[in-house]
């Protein structure tokens, strides 16, 4: 730190406009390139994964022409969405037509500002963290609703109004699931919540909240308009929802956005109920030494990666529910499921039931 | 205390540039070459008629005013829940009186039938 201080006061004396303030920018940004490019990397060959994945589990072999078994595909892919011509409808509203896939892809990106990978390892720590991300993740549901309406096409719109109602839904289960969870670690920090599981698979929150995490992983499908839930798109009943008057790059925004967020809610998922970057084997004897060395970091990884997966496969498992029944489902069958396991932590936590509530 | 805030700033303007940017690249990239058939609105191969921003379902107009009160609740709920092991039966029987009363109020949407979709 003191070697720091030094060196920027060095360049202070060289170049009289680098204070501490530019010098604490360039090191955010320096994390934001850390973070946002390999993030970018893994949205890219998150799309070439899910081709194959899906393609392996209906028999077919998926992308394996562009370069081996097809690893090039996604470079390929955006190759080619920049070239495309961008699509100016002519009864479209230009400006919020452009605004809507920024409105997209920037609370995405800044989301990621508060992600904990590892201990110490995060580009701020907020005391409101989980507070922001819902927040900032439900300014997303703009972008859609912008895209809809500024397309002035019939599909967008119903794709739109169809989003709108739906986000909003599953946002309330969301927030109340992810409530029990701040109830339970006392914290909305997310480097606290996760700090709270420490010691062992045991303290991790999904065995408490069982059905807490089934809902918020069912939500997180919804609210990332993955299958079986994606009417939204729902590219058999109105084309292509709210995406059919994008071409080339604008579309391309929306699509990243879309990876992005569900690669967002993989990790939550991970530090909320999987305890983030705590090993599976602490507190077991062998194991424990065995894997000691291998950082938290890796161990976060590898949870997302799983939930990444199980999204995948749950798209190539089940059809595509009626809309109705998507509605029903979280008014009727979440919503009270969820105000009432508010009631059992909370008489839980007052009666001190253990192991996990005391 | 700030100073954890100024990241976020620069995320969001980061954001911002990865939404403008891309398009930028896409615009002086892509050819342009517009006509009228392909800058209509997409229909299934015949002209649009109508408005396309028509009427729709007055439900969806509802699940937006039950969000309002229901993510006040959640918006309610938080600080509660993260002091809730310290308030002792004071706070859990405070909370059990307010969700009571939004429960009730949940009972009587269900029962007229708000939440049908048909």
């Amino acid at each position: 730190m003191e070697l720091w201080q030094s060196f920027v006061e060095l360049v202070h004396d060289l170049i009289p406009w680098f204070d501490g303030t530019v010098a604490a920018i360039l090191i955010i940004l320096v994390k934001a390139v850390a973070l946002i490019m390999p993030l970018m990397l893994v949205v890219a060959y998150f799309t070439y994964a899910e081709r194959k994945v899906i393609g392996y589990m209906q028999l077919r072999i998926g992308p394996n022409r562009v370069g081996p078994k097809g690893w090039l595909q996604p470079i390929a892919d955006a190759l080619k969405l920049m070239t495309k011509e961008i699509i100016f409808p002519t009864k479209a509203n230009i400006y919020l037509f452009l605004l809507a896939p920024v409105l997209a892809i920037a609370p995405a990106i800044a989301v990621w500002a508060v992600i904990p990978f590892d201990e110490g390892i995060y580009v701020t720590n907020l005391d409101v963290s989980l507070l922001y991300v819902l927040a900032i993740g439900s300014i997303g549901v703009y972008g859609i609703i912008l895209a809809g309406w500024a397309s002035n096409s019939k599909y967008p719109l119903l794709g739109a109004i169809r989003s709108a109602s739906l986000l909003v839904s599953y946002e309330i289960v969301i927030g109340f699931a992810l409530v029990t969870v701040v109830m339970v670690a006392d914290s909305v920090n997310l480097n606290v919540i996760v700090e709270t599981q420490k010691g062992g698979i045991f303290n991790w929150y999904f065995i408490p909240l069982f059905p807490m995490m089934i809902v918020f992983f069912i939500s997180a499908l919804v609210e990332t308009n993955r299958a079986p839930f994606d009417v939204v798109e729902g590219e058999s009943e109105i084309v292509g929802g709210t995406h059919v008057e994008y071409s080339g790059m604008t579309f391309a925004v929306f699509f990243l956005a879309e990876y992005a967020n569900m690669i967002l809610m993989a990790v939550l998922a991970v530090v909320m109920f999987f305890g983030g970057w705590h090993s599976p084997f602490e507190g077991i004897p062998v194991m424990e030494s065995i894997f000691g060395w291998v950082p938290g970091i890796i161990w976060l990884l590898a949870k997302t990666t799983f939930f990444m997966f199980l999204y995948l496969w749950v798209r190539a498992t089940f059809p595509r529910f009626r809309y109705d029944q998507i509605m029903r489902l979280s008014w009727k069958v979440f919503l009270p499921l969820t105000i009432v396991w508010i009631f059992v932590v909370a008489l839980m936590t007052q009666l001190n039931i253990g192991p996990w509530f005391s | 205390m700030l100073e954890n805030y100024l990241p976020i700033v620069v995320f969001i303007l980061l954001g911002i540039a990865f939404g403008v940017g891309p398009m930028l690249i896409g615009y002086l990239l892509g050819p342009s070459k517009p006509d009228d058939e392909k800058n209509s609105q997409f229909e299934c191969g015949f002209p649009a008629f109508d408005d396309s921003r028509m009427y729709f379902n007055v439900r969806y107009y509802l699940v937006a005013i039950l969000f309002i009160l229901f993510d006040l609740e959640v918006a309610f709920v938080f600080p509660w829940a993260v002091v809730q092991s310290q308030l002792g039966w004071f706070g859990f029987i405070g909370m059990s009186i307010f969700l009571f009363l939004l429960v009730v109020g949940f009972i009587f949407e269900w029962k007229n039938g708000a939440l049908e979709w048909e």
